[in-house]
């Protein structure tokens, strides 16, 4: 079981590198909002740097949203769903694999890049490790609950405005946590070690919770 | 090992797709299904495969390991061929070979010869041809061993030499002790086939005077 697992975990992974859309556009796309910020806000660079941390994690947000549909679409549509429901793995494996393949390919990759744009943001320089722990441990809850938007709306056309209505609401915890995290140690307001670990607990919670539904959606899906 | 199904109901929404089917398949047997378009053999198929749940019924392997599930012991062969364009033809089987619980270099190379792909190993699935890529969908039959086969017209895009080898390679697993049900508008060649003929049962609302 564990052999099907890292197949499937290393197979959506090979797709990501070589066929590199969906990276590439999340990316680009977060490059691009952050960009635009300070033109839409003026170069108050004390502004900036307050808004920082928010509008670094909501960027991150819509940025993997545009990657989420993407998750189970090409297996649905090529028929490899079939066939991964037929293997000995259960289907909530199916679901986690794909998802933490999502997570290592797109949540890390736009954690990465979240320090540099915090450049752009005049971020706080004791902001920055903060910053990208409380990303590196929010991002799973994105792919995992995300993923349950995806097998959803798999066949919903044009389910990319649904899916979106679907997940967002359920990134408002991670959004509130992780920025909360950052913003007091900015601040020096204390309770950042509680928001952190609040964090951590949804993200925890999300890997179990995510996968069941996912699979009872996919389930759905494929009759 | 047999293949059992009782008082099998399908139902999409509130109609009935197939009504009060019982039937048995033994290994060693083939059964084709046939029936005009629309008559419920992919559903029945899916159903088979554990995709689609019966409304009620039955649909259970004698002779296995009781925690063994027709699903986890069927291959299933659909109208898409479950290929990923930008991988080779061996990196999709290898996949499915490891993902279905094989490994073994040697075997995806031997399915790969016998589907007569052994040319296009390198090649993507995206530039092989519509009848390449189904042999190669149906090479996945070939890296994992599982008794029951689950094809939905496999024939399709195929050209008469590959039908004539798909007749033999389900020739060949029956005869091993396999069991083989496939959707089909043409014959494969099946030396010990049956055929059961699917006809859309009669709606309520039209039955009723």
């Amino acid at each position: 079981m564990m052999q099907s697992f890292l197949a499937l975990v290393r197979r959506d992974l090979g797709l990501a590198v070589r066929e590199g859309g969906a990276v590439g556009t999340a990316l680009g796309f977060y490059l691009i909002v952050v960009t635009m910020l300070p033109l839409g806000l003026g170069p108050d660079l004390k502004q900036l740097g307050r808004i920082a941390p928010g509008m670094l994690w909501i960027a991150l947000l819509l940025a993997a949203l545009l990657s989420l549909a993407r998750i189970f679409e090409s297996d649905d549509e090529d028929g490899s769903l079939d066939v991964l429901a037929t293997g000995s793995l259960p289907l909530e494996a199916v679901a986690a694999a794909k998802s933490l393949a999502h997570w290592i390919s797109t949540g890390i990759p736009l954690t990465l890049l979240a320090p540099l744009l915090g450049l752009l943001l005049n971020l706080d320089l004791d902001a920055y490790l903060p910053l990208v722990a409380t990303m590196l441990v929010g991002t799973p809850a994105i792919s995992f609950l995300g993923a349950v938007g995806a097998a959803l709306t798999l066949k919903a056309r044009r389910g990319g405005l649904l899916i979106a209505l679907l997940v967002l609401p359920l990134f408002i915890p991670t959004l509130i946590f992780g920025i909360s995290a950052v913003t007091s140690i900015m601040l020096d307001t204390g309770g950042s070690r509680a928001a952190f670990l609040i964090l951590s607990a949804i993200s925890l919670g999300s890997l179990v919770i995510g996968p069941i539904a996912s699979a009872a959606a996919l389930r759905l899906q494929l009759q | 090992m047999k293949l059992v199904v009782e008082n099998l109901r399908l139902e999409r929404g509130a109609r009935a797709i197939v009504a009060d089917l019982t039937f048995a398949v033994a290994s060693g047997e083939a059964l084709l299904l046939t029936g005009a378009n629309g008559a419920g053999k992919s559903t029945l198929l899916r159903a088979l495969a554990g995709l689609f749940t019966p409304a009620s019924g039955t649909i259970r392997l004698d002779g296995l390991y009781s925690e063994a599930t027709v699903t986890e012991n069927c291959h299933f062969i659909g109208h898409h061929n479950g290929l990923k364009s930008s991988l080779t033809a061996t990196e999709n089987l290898s996949f499915w070979s490891n993902y279905l619980g094989t490994t073994g270099a040697s075997r995806v190379a031997t399915a790969l010869d016998r589907m007569q792909l052994a040319s296009l190993e390198a090649i993507p699935a995206a530039y092989m041809s519509a009848g390449q890529k189904r042999r190669l969908g149906l090479a996945r039959l070939l890296v994992a061993e599982r008794p029951v086969w689950l094809l939905d017209e496999p024939t399709v895009s195929l050209d008469q030499a590959s039908a004539r080898l798909l007749g033999d390679l389900v020739n060949a697993h029956v005869a091993s002790g396999g069991i083989a049900i496939a959707a089909t508008h043409l014959p494969l060649g099946l030396t010990n086939a049956r055929e059961l003929r699917l006809t859309a049962p009669l709606r309520t609302s039209e039955a009723a005077p």
